[in-house]
């Protein structure tokens, strides 16, 4: 059958190279990534924004997994991010617990919260979807509120300071901002490492196949209620991980971290970099923070100026940053 | 597959009411009847993806009731759809890959989906027979009509199904499509049972072994094409006033 009539069959001549370029970086993503985490550091105004790029670009990269690849919109994610940081930090200071069991811990208890949240509003679609995982997270935030005695309350989680890696056979100075940086980069590059692994694997084509049309995706043959839930989970143990992170770095977990103005960070760095593609919600979590801390030494509007700002890649460049640049290199 | 005593209501609306059927291993069925007649709506039953308010579907000896509908296809029925139904954004040859891979390793995260090469190369296959090796790059979306058609069946059909739904594949094709479609499901047709719903008349007499004709959602006749042209009922309510799809 040649129902090809009315195709373009002419090879695109040599004028490809940005297209080539493209391909290229998606070809060598975890190798490209890691290397702009190394040089981070040293480009950024300042290492205390530079580890905050890494916490908020996992986050981002955990969230996308589920909305720029899945095609859900959680508004819920701080509660993932938060979970994490309070169980490390309650497991190390409470408990005493070596860090990397903290570690664990966090990244469980967000796992745990993720399967709990992800099966109540998974069978729900669209507006409902987003509502449920909002008011699901604000739920946390409450109890978290509430339980002060576990959790401090309104002052945050304190009491806790991780200065020294211990590991077998060596240990890292944690107090040293650059060897922070570096130790909690190689987290961060291991899950992007991660993330890269699943959204090439016949998993990452489900979840693909399920943004695009859930119905034929069903009849396909997959549970798509199972994989949703499965990315769901996913995503929220990247975004517990995360918060895991941020609490050994700030050796504080504030209540903020589980208020919906975090959630709602996140879904704003991923659109500003472009969701469902690989670099962009990194891109934007970097574009953002690196926003914030240009425009609040002139003015401590800076949320209106990064407001804006958002708006007009929204109304004007959908694709966000890394979409628009991906996009052009294709057309070329 | 046999279906006995099926209904289905919507709210008030009664689209199937006590449709009984037989489908022979091997045979082409037609289905015919007017716009709103519920064929989509026995398909959709037939496909798992409508409970029906009524009766038993059997396939192949076991009741399909409570059976998931994600579970249809890996049981050997898989469908094609009246309104496209494809996944815009993906290659074309994503869109048949990612069927084919159904058959294969369902939820590995850890795999490389590149390594899947049996599914590959189905899905090439599948695509070189539609004729649409060429396009196999594109975004499924930037296809034309025909070529869209196409795909939706090649989708169906690399689950390879011992039943294949086709609801109405030359809607909105051209004549020259049509034969093209026509010769595709003969061919298809020497390895495995189908179910067709169509508009075209010659096409339907030329092709089916069988006819069913669904009027208001009651089965009003079954028979050879030379049966349902003589029927005076299936005349009156159908055929007569379909005379431009002739
Ligand atoms: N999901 C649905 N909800 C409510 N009514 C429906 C639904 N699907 C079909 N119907 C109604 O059922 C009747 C049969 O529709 P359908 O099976 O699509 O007919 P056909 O495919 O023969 O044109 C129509 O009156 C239609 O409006
Ligand atoms: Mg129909």
């Amino acid at each position: 059958m040649s129902f090809i009539r009315n195709a373009e069959l002419v090879p695109a001549p040599a004028r490809r190279s940005l297209a080539t370029l493209f391909s290229n970086v998606s070809r060598w993503r975890v190798p490209l990534s890691i290397l702009a985490l190394c040089i981070m550091p040293w480009v950024l105004p300042s290492q205390a924004l530079a580890v905050n790029v890494l916490i908020y670009g996992l986050v981002a990269v955990g969230y996308n997994l589920l909305f720029g690849y899945t095609g859900l919109l959680s508004f819920g994610h701080a509660a993932f991010f938060g979970a994490g940081a309070y169980a490390t930090g309650i497991a190390i200071g409470a408990f005493g617990v070596h860090w990397f069991i903290a570690m664990l811990i966090g990244v469980l208890v967000s796992g745990l919260l993720a399967t709990v949240m992800g099966m109540l509003a998974i069978r729900t679609r669209g507006i409902y979807f987003s509502m449920v995982t909002l008011a699901l997270a604000q739920l946390v935030y409450y109890a978290a509120l509430q339980a002060s005695s576990w959790t401090g309350g309104e002052n945050g989680l304190r009491g806790f300071t991780v200065s020294t890696l211990h590991l077998p056979g060596f240990s890292v100075n944690f107090l040293d901002p650059l060897v922070k940086y570096y130790a909690i980069m190689i987290v961060v590059a291991a899950a992007l490492w991660f993330v890269s692994r699943v959204l090439n694997s016949p998993f990452g084509a489900v979840i693909e196949a399920i943004r695009e049309n859930e119905t034929r995706a069903r009849a396909c043959g997959y549970d798509v209620e199972r994989t949703k839930l499965l990315s769901f989970i996913l995503s929220g143990i990247l975004c517990g991980l995360a918060g895991t992170l941020s609490a050994m770095h700030l050796s504080i977990v504030p209540l903020d971290s589980l208020h919906y103005h975090t959630s709602g960070l996140i879904v704003m760095m991923t659109l500003l970099g472009g969701a469902g593609s690989f670099f962009g919600p990194f891109i934007g979590a970097l574009a953002f923070l690196s926003m914030e801390d240009i425009f609040s030494l002139w003015t401590s509007n800076w949320q209106l100026i990064v407001g804006v700002i958002f708006i007009l890649f929204v109304l004007y460049l959908p694709k966000g940053i890394w979409g628009t640049l991906i996009s052009w290199g294709k057309s070329r | 597959m046999s279906v006995t005593n099926i209904g289905k209501q919507f709210g008030g609306l009664v689209a199937l009411k006590d449709v009984t059927a037989d489908f022979q291993e091997g045979q082409i069925t037609a289905i015919i009847g007017p716009n709103g007649a519920g064929k989509s709506t026995f398909f959709n039953i037939l496909s798992g993806a409508l409970a029906p308010s009524s009766g038993t579907l059997r396939f192949r000896g076991t009741d399909m009731a409570g059976v998931p509908q994600h579970d249809y296809v890996h049981r050997g029925i898989s469908r094609s759809y009246q309104i496209t139904n494809i996944f815009p954004n993906l290659s074309v040859l994503e869109n048949v890959r990612v069927a084919a891979q159904a058959f294969r390793s369902r939820m590995n995260i850890w795999a490389d989906r590149s390594a899947d090469s049996d599914s590959q190369d189905r899905a090439s296959a599948m695509l070189a027979s539609v004729g649409l090796s060429a396009r196999a790059a594109a975004p499924a979306k930037f296809l034309a009509h025909g070529q869209q058609r196409a795909l939706e069946i090649a989708i169906a059909l690399v689950a390879d199904p011992a039943l294949l739904l086709l609801d109405e594949p030359t809607a909105g094709m051209g004549p020259e499509e049509t034969r093209e479609m026509v010769a595709l499901i003969e061919k298809l047709a020497a390895q495995r049972t189908i179910l067709l719903v169509e508009h075209k008349m010659k096409m339907i007499l030329g092709l089916s072994d069988r006819v069913l004709v669904l009027h208001h959602g009651q089965l009003l006749a079954d028979g050879t094409p030379k049966e349902i042209q003589a029927n005076s009922e299936v005349r009156r309510v159908y055929l007569g006033q379909n005379d431009g799809y002739a």
